[in-house]
Formats: C-alpha cells, sequence, structure tokens
C-alpha cells in the first residue's frame, strides 16, 4: 500500500488547466522530488495533497483511504500531513513556541507544557537552542525556514510537503535548511518536494518527476533522469539548468 | 625604528558647535514668535477689536459660565468613553462577520453589509435625531426614554460602520499565506481569525481606529441638539440669555485640551507602526 497515491488528478484555475489527469504514487519513507518551470504545476499539485486548494477531478487517498471519503477524518489530514511554504508563513505577532505550540495546544488539545517540551525539544534538534522565546523577524531567514519546519514537525505528521523551501533564502543559508531536510529523510520521513535545487534533488531524492504544463513527463531515480533523461522537454529543461550553472 | 602611534579612532563625525547645535532652533522660535506679535499688533490695533474681546474673549463670562460648562464636559467625555468601547466591540463583530465565508455564515454576512452601507450613508445628525427624538416618542414600555441613551447609540451605531470598515481593510491587510498556514496546521476558520489574523490586523490599523476615536472627541457634542445638557449645550444657554459667545469658547477650549493630545498621541503610534513596517520589510 502506498503513503500517497494520487490517481487522475485535474485542476482547473477558471479556464487554466492547471494539473492535467496526474498520477503519482509515494511509498512509506519515500522522498520524491517535483521539479520544472514556474506554472508547471508542481506547487498546485503539492498543495492538493493537504487541501490547500481543491481539484476538479480525481481522487487522493492516505494509506489507501481517500480523503473525500465520508469515513475520512479532515482534522486528521492536517494531523498527518506537514508542509513548509517558501516564504515561511510564520506567524509574526508570535513568539518561535507559540508559533510552533500553536496547532499541537488548539487543535490536537494537548497540554500546554507537553506541547511546549516537545517544541523545545525539537528546536535543539534542528539547531535552534535559545530561539524559543524569540519573534521570527528577529531570526534570519534561514533560521525562520527551520522554525516552519518544526512547526510542521510539531503536529507530528508522517508525511511532510516541502514547497520550494529554499527558493527565498540568501546562497549560505540554503544549506542550512538542506541539511536538516536530509535529516528528516535518514528518519524515514515520506517527503513530497517542490525545489529548483537540483544538486539537492540528486542527492535526497529517490524519486524525481518532471512536470510540464500540468502532467508528469518523466519520473525516475535521480542518477537516471539527471544523466540520461528520454523526453526531450526534459532535456531541454535540464539543458538549460546545465547552462545556467545549477547542476 | 621608529613606532607609529595607532591613530586615534576616528569620528564619524565632527561634532556640532554651540552655535551650529543651537542656531536653527533660535531662528525657528524667533521667527514664529515675530510673526505671531505683528498678527496680534495687527488685530489689537483694529477698532473692532474691543467688541470681538467683548464677545468672545469676556473673561469675567468664561470664569462664571466655567464650572457649569465643565460640568458638561465631564458628560461628553463619559459619553466619549463609554461609545469608544461598545464602538470597539461592535465594529470588530461587524467585521468578522463580514469577513466569514461559507454558506451558513451568510445571513450574517448580509446583515453586516447592509448595516455599514446603510449606517455610513446617514449623516450623524440625522441618525442621532432620529433615535433621541424618535425612540422616545414611541413610548414603548421598558424602553429607556433617556436622551443620552439614545444620542450615545445613534453615535455607536454610525461610527461603529466607519470603525467596522477600518477592522475589514486591517483584515485584507494580512497576507494569504498567513491563512494557508493555519489551514495546513488544523485551525478552523474561526480559530484562523481570532489567533493569526485579528491580532495582526488590529495592530495594522490601530492608528487609522486612533483617528476616529478623535473624530467622535468632538462628536460626541452633537447630541445637545437633544437637550443633553453637555458642553455646548450649557454654553448656549448662556449665550442664549447674555447674547455674550464667550462661553463658547471656554467650551471650545476645553475641546482643544482633550482632542490636541490625543490627536498628538495618534500622530506618534502612527509614526512608531510606520517605522515598524519598513524594519519588517528590510
Amino acid at each position: 500500500m502506498y503513503k500517497i497515491e494520487i490517481e487522475h488528478l485535474t485542476k482547473y484555475y477558471g479556464d487554466n488547466l492547471v494539473l492535467d489527469n496526474v498520477d503519482l504514487k509515494v511509498a512509506n519513507h519515500e522522498v520524491v522530488c517535483l521539479i520544472g518551470s514556474s506554472g508547471s504545476g508542481k506547487s498546485t499539485l503539492l498543495r492538493c495533497v493537504n487541501d490547500l486548494v481543491s481539484f476538479n477531478e480525481g481522487s487522493i487517498k492516505l494509506d489507501g483511504v481517500s480523503i473525500h471519503d465520508p469515513e475520512f477524518n479532515m482534522k486528521d489530514l492536517y494531523k498527518r500531513i506537514g508542509i513548509v511554504f517558501q516564504a515561511y508563513n510564520l506567524f509574526p505577532h508570535m513568539s518561535v513556541i507559540d508559533n510552533i505550540t500553536l496547532a499541537p495546544k488548539k487543535v490536537h488539545r494537548r497540554e500546554k507544557e507537553e506541547s511546549e517540551a516537545h517544541g523545545k525539544e525539537l528546536l535543539s534538534l534542528f539547531g535552534l537552542d535559545g530561539f524559543a522565546d524569540s519573534y521570527p523577524e528577529q531570526l534570519s531567514g534561514g533560521q525562520q525556514q527551520r522554525v516552519a519546519i518544526v512547526r510542521a514537525m510539531a503536529n507530528k505528521p508522517d508525511i511532510l510537503l516541502l514547497d520550494e523551501v529554499t527558493a527565498a533564502l540568501d546562497p549560505e543559508l540554503i544549506g542550512d535548511v538542506l541539511s536538516v531536510i536530509k535529516d528528516l529523510r535518514n528518519q524515514g520521513m515520506t517527503m513530497l518536494i517542490v525545489t529548483h535545487e537540483m544538486g539537492f534533488a540528486k542527492d535526497v531524492a529517490d524519486r524525481v518527476c518532471f512536470l510540464d504544463g500540468g502532467k508528469i513527463l518523466e519520473e525516475a531515480p535521480p542518477k537516471d533522469l539527471f544523466s540520461k533523461p528520454e523526453n526531450l522537454r526534459t532535456k531541454q529543461f535540464l539543458q538549460r539548468i546545465i547552462e545556467s550553472g545549477r547542476l | 625604528m621608529i613606532f607609529k602611534r595607532p591613530a586615534p579612532p576616528r569620528r564619524a563625525g565632527r561634532a556640532l558647535s554651540v552655535r551650529e547645535k543651537y542656531l536653527p532652533t533660535l531662528i525657528s522660535v524667533g521667527t514664529v514668535l515675530i510673526v505671531i506679535l505683528v498678527i496680534r499688533s495687527v488685530v489689537i490695533s483694529s477698532s473692532q477689536w474691543p467688541r470681538i474681546k467683548n464677545q468672545f474673549f469676556n473673561l469675567d463670562v468664561i470664569i462664571e459660565v466655567f464650572p457649569k460648562v465643565l460640568h458638561g464636559f465631564g458628560i461628553n467625555m463619559a459619553v466619549w468613553i463609554i461609545a469608544l468601547v461598545v464602538i470597539a466591540v461592535w465594529a470588530l463583530v461587524l467585521a468578522i462577520f463580514r469577513s466569514l465565508n461559507g454558506p451558513w455564515f451568510a445571513p450574517l454576512k448580509v446583515f453586516s453589509i447592509v448595516y455599514i452601507d446603510l449606517l455610513r450613508g446617514l449623516p450623524s445628525l440625522l441618525l442621532v435625531l432620529l433615535f433621541g427624538f424618535g425612540m422616545p416618542a414611541l413610548q414603548i414600555p421598558g424602553l429607556p426614554k433617556s436622551s443620552i441613551f439614545w444620542g450615545a447609540l445613534a453615535m455607536i451605531s454610525s461610527y461603529s460602520a466607519y470603525a467596522a470598515e477600518v477592522y475589514r481593510s486591517g483584515i485584507e491587510s494580512v497576507h494569504t499565506g498567513q491563512q494557508l498556514a493555519a489551514k495546513a496546521l488544523g485551525l478552523s476558520q474561526v480559530q484562523t481569525l481570532f489567533y493569526c489574523i485579528l491580532p495582526q490586523a488590529v495592530r495594522n490599523v490601530f492608528p487609522s481606529l486612533l483617528n476616529l476615536a478623535v473624530a467622535l472627541q468632538k462628536d460626541v457634542a452633537l447630541l445637545s441638539v437633544l437637550g443633553v445638557r453637555d458642553a455646548v449645550r450649557e454654553a448656549q444657554i448662556y449665550t442664549a440669555r447674555t447674547f455674550n459667545y464667550s462661553s463658547l469658547i471656554a467650551a471650545a477650549a476645553l475641546f482643544l485640551v482633550a482632542t490636541i493630545p490625543l490627536a498628538r498621541l495618534t500622530d506618534y503610534i502612527t509614526k512608531k507602526d510606520r517605522e515598524r513596517r519598513l524594519q519588517g520589510a528590510s
């Protein structure tokens, strides 16, 4: 059984077809990277998985159960899937620890002490000791993004969605965030990652999917996809990436 | 071998001399004083000045009428403060109603839109007359007859519509990413609003809300048309008896004493708020 099973997913924004009959299966503990140019539907696909955007046709199953099944508890969906955004989207009026413990306290009704202890444990695990009482604007971009990852982890999810998490960071801060993600991979987290960091995708992914025009044109293990892509569009895309010196 | 002494650390700029420090201030104060003195001498030397002074600035009258006007002003301030509290809450409720999405909330949303459109479109004075004279005239048992009550209610109704729009602009100014993040964490629509959106929204529009508070501080004088013996009414009563308008000047002075500091405070908070945002943007 697959962890995530996306079948025939189709999505329109108005008349604009953004996802065209997409099928994607992600096994437990698998890390799948989605690559492709802007507007190819990567982020939309990611956001369909945790119900941030609705879709027109198709189905999404978690552990074999459709998220639109009446039996399926939507609260459970948000608990089991964490997402991290490009712009961090931390709550600026809350301290780091309040950002992290908001959902555990208010949604999952855990005790304040318990969720704060868990939050602080995660913070030190992610190299953020001593920042619990800071406010997001006092942190660097890389630190904020790691806080955002901790916030997503505080719900104890078993799937993590990462939406271009390094795209807004200064180059020297990207490494910190990427190494955190590698650690998560080594701990067996199932991840679906939208990224422009091809080197990172090569490093961390079990499988890479190339999206174009709302379709998955090619999917393969990174060593195959990056060294001998079969689809012409994939070749052109990778060629442009290589020319710009990012692979 | 000659060891050079390290150069003393360079100052970022040279120190200003006393003259450079204080001269600009002195010039400003001097020119303003000169202008005031010139205007004063022109006014005072005019042939009509003694009459104007007697009509508007008669110190004896002001002293005589001051206790009553001050008492009336106390009523103005009491109405103002109570209205402020009620408006702050009621307008927020209206703004929340208006920002709710989903079919179940439609009646609240429609109510809020109609309320804001109606109450913002009517002159406050008309509302004060309508409530203040109209409601007691109904003679419905159990309904209060006090003019202050109905007048204050009219002001609250009217200003809440404005304040609700201010709150709403604040809610809309919060980035959509905040809503996405809250939803992804599993927060309900109401939880998202209370924990994530509103705290940011209120902080963003606090200066604008204070501006409304300053406007309301003066507009509570509209209650005088109902016969409420506030500062303006007390001054008017005196004027009607003596045809001397110094009593109104006494009331004016009291209003200025209250509104100018609040307006300055608003300016200060607006400035701080702008600095905070610029810092956040960088």
